[in-house]
């Protein structure tokens, strides 16, 4: 029997459970990747990954300026946490990671979520952290799915080639 | 890379079937290229092969998004005409190189 066969990712499940800007990116990005590729993939929104989901959040998210070590000035001298803490500071830097962003055609959330149902995708969110967050069906984006909880979501994840990834 | 006659032109192409020279591809080397793969090009397939090529001629990174925009096909129909690899496919077929962006 040959054991080098290679078999090829059937089904990825990516959870998203942190709201910042490039947190919520990783997870896009990678889910897009995955039907590009002709891979079946359902994505999980929770706790404050929901942001990325709720219309009235996901146009403004923000990338964290305070407590980041890899936080850089342009041009590439550090960037210190207490000038992070300046009101202002972190949406100015937010703004222009956007705009860096339009620049290499990465589109904005609620144009990627379309991106990835159109290639098939599925967008879930958290049950729990939808009751935590006093959140309903008609606060969400249109493009999701359902509300789970993850045992249900678990139920999605089966076969062998399936991979559950956590950002 | 290997050699292989399409159409009685000679064509080369890399381990991955992706045309090395994008001037050798005429529409019966993108039937053939698309045969192997189980695919039956028609009009619609073929516009979008031309707005890649044009694209690619003039130097463009290309992703899905792009195609979405060009008026030619929307992202949804794009799945549609090339299931399973929307930009990998395509480009396939289109005779220009393996897509190298990420969205």
């Amino acid at each position: 029997m040959d054991t080098n066969e290679k078999k090829p990712l059937q089904k990825v499940c990516i959870i998203c459970a942190k709201g910042s800007l490039e947190d919520v990116y990783a997870s896009l990005v990678m889910a897009n990747g995955a039907v590009m590729e002709g891979i079946e993939c359902k994505v999980f929104f929770t706790f404050f990954g929901l942001d990325a989901i709720t219309k009235k959040q996901m146009k403004k998210l923000h990338t964290g300026t305070v407590g980041n070590p890899a936080m850089r000035m342009p041009g590439g001298l550090p960037f210190p946490t207490l000038l992070g803490a300046i009101p202002g500071v972190e949406a100015g830097v937010s703004a222009m990671m956007r705009s860096q962003m339009e620049a290499l055609d990465i589109p904005k959330v609620d144009e990627f979520l379309e991106m990835i149902t159109a290639g098939g995708g599925e967008i879930y969110a958290c049950k729990l952290a939808m009751d935590m967050f006093k959140l309903t069906k008609a606060d969400l984006h249109e493009e999701v799915l359902d509300v789970l909880t993850i045992g249900q979501f678990y139920e999605l994840a089966d076969g062998d080639r399936t991979q559950i990834i956590f950002t | 890379m290997t050699q292989i006659t399409i159409a009685g032109q000679s064509v080369d192409l890399t381990d991955e079937g992706y045309l090395t020279d994008a001037s050798q591809w005429n529409k019966e080397v993108a039937v053939e290229l698309a045969k192997t793969e189980g695919f039956e090009l028609g009009d619609d397939h073929f516009k979008v092969l031309d707005f890649l090529r044009d694209a690619h001629a003039k130097g463009e990174t290309l992703t899905i998004r792009k195609v979405g925009k060009s008026g030619i096909v929307d992202i949804k129909g794009l799945y549609k005409l090339f299931p399973g690899g929307p930009l990998k496919f395509s480009s396939k077929f289109a005779g220009i190189p393996k897509p190298t962006s990420c969205v």
